[in-house]
């Protein structure tokens, strides 16, 4: 029943506070989009009426724990779905307070494209570089700048211009290539669904056409093929003897494409075969591409298990011991130098310690210095030495095998994440 | 600047529920490989048929490297559970069945009055399972979009020793590098259609072709309107003195306790006529049809907390 084209899926991040209208913003999307149906309609009219409003609280719709909705502040990341013709949309919002760094740092880890809030009438503030440092550091390819409350500033042309060249100056020192701007009104609906009256002097895309525009993961460039093996398929004890001697390698195409007779390399053992099939539930597939889930069987048997990397043989990742990167803390409990940690990249596990914290960043002015610890929303560059060696590309060139997060063993928590920077040899 | 364009969309991505599909094929292999004795909740319900389905592209032509489990309230339609062992049957996989019946005559499980709700009892059958097993990932088919405590839900989500969830204070879930790791006693839900709704359920059901129980398709059925929901009439929910039996033509969205699952009126008989009603609905799943979920905004989140799933 396809009858309209897919344009698959994008997944993108709201940053920005309560302040800034972001909770309205995405209650617009969900509401213009028609992805809030009425009973969730009638709970926040009924709650809106509680709190001593007048108009119905789009924010509301976002506020998903009991403890959120007593405070009227975002905690944790949500998200949250909606659906054009053409395409589906998972927006993960962020809370935007400088505590919760740790919470956009996950956020933005799976999204594509962030909308960068922005208060019309406050103009660019510290949570904002802050917000745009993030979404550059965890490799969001795409900024959309929403200039919000157009409406209180009287539609200004000029203040709009004024809020774009502060963001583009600084935007250049961060290295930040793609970002487009966009002035808005979420609580009026002016250009994010809808065109609106309010803003002639503008001619560029809605908020919602950028959103179905924007390019979806993985589109934009050729990465080498990556594919982590998450699992052994050996059916022996079948009754089928054709199934005696299968051995399927499972695991998702992270990047890149493979074809049925390419030559492919197996790491870290470093042994080479050919890609005999492609499969995908049994079924024979001739092609995989980035992102699909499926089995590939070789013409040799070797022996392989989760863990190992079936690559192209023309294009090697790195292999390692010792990884450099910027880190994000994410525990309650600071980074021991001390201790030994676990590290998960790919599907491989290891045993890590610290060899070096070089800098740790302040989140606010953006220099870099000296630290000996590292506490809870901390960025830093640590440098680790590896009981095992990884298989990894740098974070800037492949998402997929640049990031690693970092497991407390006791408690088995998940305590940081990182995103490999430069590769030791 | 490099500024995208349209055309760039046009390069090769995967359409949406096969997007969809392969990431929920990487979390449950994620499960089978980090995991030590995982299990799969099925009931029987729709959004199980698909976790079925996921789990034959994920781990065919092999065995499922778990057994299948439903927590059976013992007030479950009968098509539902018929279906429920046909289907577990026809994969040839292992099915267990658990009874909040028994965890009453064990006492464990204690009723406030003869006709409550057995749905939210199901959380202690369901940790009972869990010790008598040895299971440390339970995978079910919850999606984000069911309710509001579950947007924040972790794709593996951690629970501690009595089961609980703390939602304050839950694992950072980055890129699509899971944590399933868990110490003994200790379980991990796992939800691989996280990232799903309704919608893209039922459209993953006509794009394969899944057979699914006969009560979610339109069917005449005797219901009493009570309270503004439509009350199926079964020997669990008479009529009440007073209110008119009519015969209804009605489907089911969700299909859970009796006691608790209400159809909604419609005359979409076939997979397609359902997508329709559903793109164009105006009435949230649970909202319609779950009698449970209703009586406070916190309710979901309190029952997880409890160990529901």
């Amino acid at each position: 029943m396809q009858l309209i084209e897919d344009h698959g899926l994008l997944r993108f991040l709201t940053c920005g506070s309560v302040d800034d209208g972001k909770s309205t913003l995405i209650g617009r999307l969900l509401f213009d989009s028609k992805a809030i149906l009425a009973d969730t309609l009638s709970a926040i009219e009924k709650t809106s009426l509680k709190r001593g409003m007048q108009d119905v609280d789009l924010s509301l719709l976002t506020d998903g724990l009991q403890a959120e909705r007593e405070q009227g502040i975002t905690i944790d990341v949500a998200y949250r779905y909606f659906s054009t013709g053409t395409r589906k949309f998972i927006i993960a919002d962020a809370p935007g307070h400088e505590q919760y760094t740790r919470n956009m740092v996950t956020a933005a880890s799976t999204a594509n494209l962030a909308i960068i809030l922005v208060d019309a009438r406050k103009g660019v503030q510290p949570q904002t570089r802050r917000h745009s440092y993030l979404a550059h550091l965890v490799g969001i390819p795409h900024l959309v700048v929403a200039v919000n409350k157009m409406d209180l500033v009287d539609y200004s042309q000029q203040r709009f211009e004024e809020i774009k060249a502060d963001y583009l100056a600084f935007a250049e020192q961060l290295g930040i290539q793609d970002v487009r701007f966009i002035p808005l009104s979420a609580l009026k609906g002016d250009m994010v669904v809808d065109r609106g009256e309010n803003l002639p002097w503008y001619d560029g895309d809605t908020l919602m056409e950028i959103l179905e525009a924007a390019p979806a993961a993985h589109t934009e460039h050729d990465e080498p093929f990556r594919f982590p093996v998450q699992y052994v398929c050996r059916p022996q004890d079948s009754t089928n003897p054709e199934l005696h001697d299968y051995r399927g390698f499972m695991g998702r195409v992270e990047s890149g494409s493979i074809r049925v007779g390419d030559a492919v390399t197996i790491l870290p053992s470093g042994r080479t075969s050919l890609v005999k099939a492609i499969e995908l539930g049994g079924e024979p597939l001739r092609e995989a591409i980035t992102e699909q889930s499926v089995t590939l069987l070789l013409t040799d048997e070797i022996d392989i298990s989760r863990g190992d990397m079936i690559v192209k043989t023309d294009a090697l990742p790195t292999q390692t011991k010792q990884v450099d990167a910027t880190v994000c803390w994410l525990a309650e409990a600071p980074l021991d130098r001390a201790r030994t940690y676990l590290i998960r990249h790919t599907t491989r596990e290891t045993k890590a310690k610290v060899a070096a914290i070089e800098w740790r960043v302040d989140i606010n002015t953006l220099e870099r210095q000296a630290a000996e610890r590292l506490q809870m929303n901390d960025i830093a560059q640590v440098s680790f030495k590896l009981a095992q060696p990884l298989l990894t590309d740098a974070y800037a060139d492949n998402r997929g095998t640049g990031a690693f997060i970092i497991i407390d063993e006791s408690t088995n928590n998940t305590v940081g994440a990182g995103m490999i920077t430069k590769l030791a040899a | 600047m490099m500024l995208f364009n349209r055309q760039q969309t046009q390069l090769k991505t995967l359409p949406h529920l096969d997007w969809l599909e392969a990431e929920a094929i990487h979390i449950m292999r994620e499960v089978a490989g980090q995991c030590s004795n995982p299990v799969l909740l099925f009931s029987g319900g729709k959004d199980s048929i698909c976790m079925l389905r996921i789990a034959e592209k994920a781990f065919r032509p092999g065995r499922f490297p778990f057994p299948l489990m439903h927590i059976d309230t013992g007030h479950n339609y009968q098509e539902v559970t018929d279906f429920r062992d046909k289907r577990a049957a026809e994969l040839g996989e292992r099915l267990i069945v658990r009874s909040v019946e028994d965890s009453m005559k064990r006492g464990t499980v204690v009723l406030k009055h003869e006709n409550e709700s057995r749905n939210k009892h199901q959380s202690v059958t369901l940790l009972e399972a869990i010790e008598e097993f040895g299971f440390d990932a339970c995978i079910g088919g919850a999606r984000r979009d069911e309710e509001k405590a579950r947007a924040k839900e972790r794709i593996m989500s951690f629970r501690d020793e009595f089961g609980q969830w703390d939602p304050k204070n839950q694992r950072p879930e980055l890129w699509d590098l899971y944590n399933a790791r868990s110490h003994k006693g200790e379980n991990i839900r796992a939800f691989p259609i996280s990232n799903w709704t309704e919608l893209d359920v039922w459209q993953y059901i006509q794009l394969e072709g899944l057979e699914l129980p006969s009560i979610y398709f339109a069917h005449n059925r005797p219901i009493v309107r009570r309270q503004g929901s439509i009350v199926p009439v079964t020997e669990l929910t008479p009529a009440r003195a007073g209110e008119e039996i009519v015969d209804l033509q009605v489907r089911f969205r969700t299909v859970g306790d009796i006691t608790c699952t209400a159809p909604v009126e419609s005359d979409a008989d076939s997979v397609e006529k359902i997508i329709a009603e559903t793109a164009t609905t105006t009435i949230t799943e649970r909202g319609a049809t779950r009698l449970d979920d209703q009586a406070s905004e916190a309710a979901m989140e309190q029952r997880k907390k409890e160990g529901y799933f």
